[in-house]
């Protein structure tokens, strides 16, 4: 089997590349939010979107001429598929999509509306607070949880661990200029979940572990920890990736960003899993050991 | 077997059995999203004017016109329900044209015939350079027709400024962008006890209005004292057309053609007949997904969830061998349950609903491989096959639950924060936590045990995923 682990390995020796390699991508991901920044949808932003078929293939550049020719040229055009594509505009006036709608026809004749949405400001708005409200109460309740169930430590390390999946997969979303829908407000929440799930199953080895700590000290013991649990942590990374990863291929376009979020989430999660949220551990205990 | 693991395999097989009798036949068990069966989802802000502000009954009265028309439009099972003091949810599935039908809601339709005191023609179309000889032809007509357009915008402008000093004039433009001065309203909406789509001689749809006793004498008067002149059909303060009167019409009844299809004059019969809104209402969230889509969404989604599963299954067998059996039929299991979940709750599927639902497929066997996992560590620890079952079940217990609890508080922020589809992908999601839970704690369990008690206890644990390595 090609994910059978013959004798343990010192992850903690690797730590300070580790948290070295995660500090530079948080910081290319802050750095990309606060540039870049996120390619927000029509959800956030307020705004019309039509998805919009036609009989026979045609191109963006088709699309877009005759959109400014009707004096659209604001609108963000993607194709996805030959005959397929995504017109999104950040007018919300009524009447700006029959208007798109109208320019199309006359240029192409019959098109075939699949999705028409439109998002006012209020609403916009409304959603963008929603998002961060529930980021907000989701990670504050599961702290909560940890130090209920673990130590107050294990909590932080978890957290930490979390909010680095989180930056990172918002990181790359800025980096490819990805859509951000509510959806991917969904897909994040669920990263959280599942990065905690995996960081989890690896602290409580820890805490399972814990009465051998002054015979081996801290590192080792986490170390063992991370040993003990890999292949359940390459495992079932494996089998959410799969499945996931059948999704972002087959699962067509209104889906596949909010799948991209969760494959990206999942491969982060699993890294953090295993190389950050131990080493934080190891670290901290070892330069201020919890007075018991 | 031990009295314990009887009782195991019994509740496994009562709840597997209840779960197939709630799922089977699925044809139409699973109630769809606007966003998989097609639909529109729309938001409306009620505006009120300092004449006409919003009251509890101004709102009462927009969802019976509502009601009203979305009844005659044909729609099953619409939902229209008030949202906070002055917004309205209309929910709409399966409409085939979702543009007609955000025509169909948000328009007021204010029916008016007003006086007209004053309009200009049309503007020509420019003139083309080809229907010309030479150039500077082209040209003459071309600042001919200029000059023409420039006379038209003054008297355009002209009227604007008359209507803006007296407030009983108003100007409005056609769609074919002639400029008209309106006065006083004659008769209204209101006052219609009818409204048909029909043809005129042409063969072109026209809508035919019948007036309340009210509206034919109002209309009577109307067309008499304007005999040989224009009278204007408004419509939510627009020019549909603006007939000559020929003669006095006392009948009650009249007709309205314009440059409408035959669905635009159907819809205008129905919102005529409904009546115009009380207060006018701005959409402030449409989410219209046509059928194709919502059906093309479906497939692709039972595509990838099949492609998904049929990974995880394949990976488990090769892996765990005949543990990893057991881990897929209790992923089967797993899957069973969610669907009867989603059916005996009557909760809603949408498309990110299937998005969970293949989340739950990679996740549900976790439980399966912390327990495998331990298991295989209690017999290099020495002990027999039969004791690491169960000691593994117990060390893994606190793990799985501590786990799970955690992304069902994700999923629960996610369900009450959420809306619509997103709430759809919550509502799976914690639904697959509790069913693979329950599928790797109990029916793997159930199935451990059965097999154990047939092979007399020598099931090889340690072989599983280790081949070769003792």
């Amino acid at each position: 089997m090609l994910f059978r682990i013959k004798k343990s390995i010192d992850f903690m020796a690797f730590r300070k590349i580790a948290l070295s390699l995660s500090l530079v991508l948080l910081v290319i991901s802050l750095g990309l939010l606060a540039l870049k920044g996120l390619n927000l949808g029509i959800d956030f932003t307020g705004g019309n979107l039509a998805q919009i078929e036609f009989s026979q293939p045609v191109g963006v550049a088709e699309v877009r001429d005759a959109l400014s020719a009707a004096g659209q040229d604001q609108a963000v055009i993607q194709a996805y598929s030959d005959n397929g594509v995504l017109v999104r505009m950040s007018s919300y006036e009524d009447g700006t999509a029959q208007e798109i709608l109208s320019a199309l026809r006359s240029r192409f004749g019959e098109i075939d509306v699949l999705r028409l949405e439109k998002v006012g400001p209020v609403v916009g708005e409304k959603l963008r607070q929603q998002a961060f409200v529930a980021l907000a109460i989701a990670l504050g309740g599961v702290l909560l949880y940890i130090t209920v169930r673990f130590r107050f430590r294990f909590a932080v390390v978890s957290v930490a661990a979390l909010v680095h999946d989180t930056i990172i997969t918002l990181g790359v979303f800025s980096l490819l200029g990805r859509e951000v829908s509510l959806p991917f407000i969904a897909a994040i929440l669920t990263i959280v979940g599942y990065s905690l799930n995996d960081t989890i199953v690896v602290l409580d080895r820890v805490r399972e572990n814990w009465k051998g700590l002054r015979q081996k000290g801290i590192i080792s013991l986490v170390n063992q920890s991370i040993n003990q649990t890999l292949s359940r942590t390459i495992n079932t990374s494996l089998t959410t990736f799969l499945p996931v990863l059948t999704l972002f291929l087959w699962g067509g376009p209104v889906i596949a960003n909010f799948a991209l979020a969760l494959l990206i989430g999942i491969l982060v999660g699993t890294f953090s899993s295993i190389f950050i949220a131990g080493t934080l551990l190891g670290e901290w205990y070892s330069r201020s050991p919890e007075k018991a | 077997m031990l009295k314990k693991d009887r009782w195991r395999l019994v509740l496994v097989a009562v709840v597997v059995v209840a779960a197939l009798l709630s799922v089977f036949p699925i044809g139409g068990r699973i109630r769809l999203g606007l966003d998989l069966k097609g639909g529109a989802h729309i938001l409306l802000q009620a505006q009120g004017t300092s004449e006409n502000p919003l009251t509890d009954d101004s709102i009462e009265r927009l969802l019976a016109v509502l009601r009203n028309r979305i009844d005659q439009y044909g729609v099953t099972e619409p939902v229209i329900q008030r949202e906070g003091s002055d917004r309205v949810i209309v929910d709409l599935p399966g409409v085939a044209d979702p543009e007609a039908a955000l025509e169909l809601i948000g328009k007021t339709a204010l029916l008016e015939f007003r006086h007209v005191h004053e309009s200009t023609g049309t503007v020509p179309p420019g003139p083309q350079r080809p229907n010309y000889d030479t150039q500077e032809e082209f040209l003459e007509a071309q600042a001919r027709w200029e000059a023409v357009r420039e006379q038209f915008d003054r008297a355009a402008e002209a009227m604007r400024l008359r209507a803006d000093e007296d407030p009983d004039m108003i100007m409005s433009r056609s769609d074919e962008g002639e400029a008209y001065l309106l006065g006083r309203a004659y008769v209204s909406g209101n006052d219609l006890e009818d409204a048909k789509t029909d043809f005129d001689n042409l063969g072109r749809p026209v809508v035919t209005l019948k007036f309340s006793t009210q509206g034919a004498r109002l209309f009577d008067e109307a067309t008499a004292a304007n005999v040989g002149r224009q009278i204007a059909i408004c419509l939510d303060g627009k020019v549909i057309s603006a007939p000559v009167v020929q003669e006095r019409i006392s009948g009650g009844n009249a007709q309205i053609s314009g440059r409408f299809s035959t669905a635009e004059a159907q819809r205008l019969s129905i919102m005529l007949r409904a009546g115009a809104l009380p207060v006018a209402v701005e959409i402030l969230e449409n989410r219209s997904v046509g059928p194709t889509l919502g059906s093309d969404s479906i497939r692709s989604g039972l595509r990838a969830g099949l492609i998904g599963a049929l990974l995880v299954l394949v990976f488990m067998l090769l892996y765990y061998r005949t543990l990893g059996i057991v881990a897929d039929i209790a992923l089967a299991v797993c899957m069973l349950l969610v669907f009867a979940g989603l059916i005996s709750l009557k909760a809603t599927l949408t498309l990110p609903g299937i998005a969970g639902i293949i989340l739950t497929l990679g996740m549900a066997v976790d439980g399966n491989i912390l327990i495998y996992e331990r298991m295989k560590e209690e017999v290099a620890g020495g002990k027999t096959p039969y004791a690491a079952v169960d000691s593994g079940f117990r060390k893994a217990m606190t793990t799985i639950l501590d786990a799970n609890i955690t992304t069902l508080i994700a999923a629960g922020v996610l369900f009450y924060f959420g809306t619509g589809p997103v709430r759809g992908f919550a509502v799976t999601l914690s639904i697959g936590i509790v069913a693979s839970v329950f599928s790797a704690v109990i029916v793997t369990r159930a199935l451990l045990h059965l097999i154990q008690s047939r092979s007399r206890g020598r099931i090889n644990i340690a072989a599983s995923g280790e081949r070769g390595k003792r």
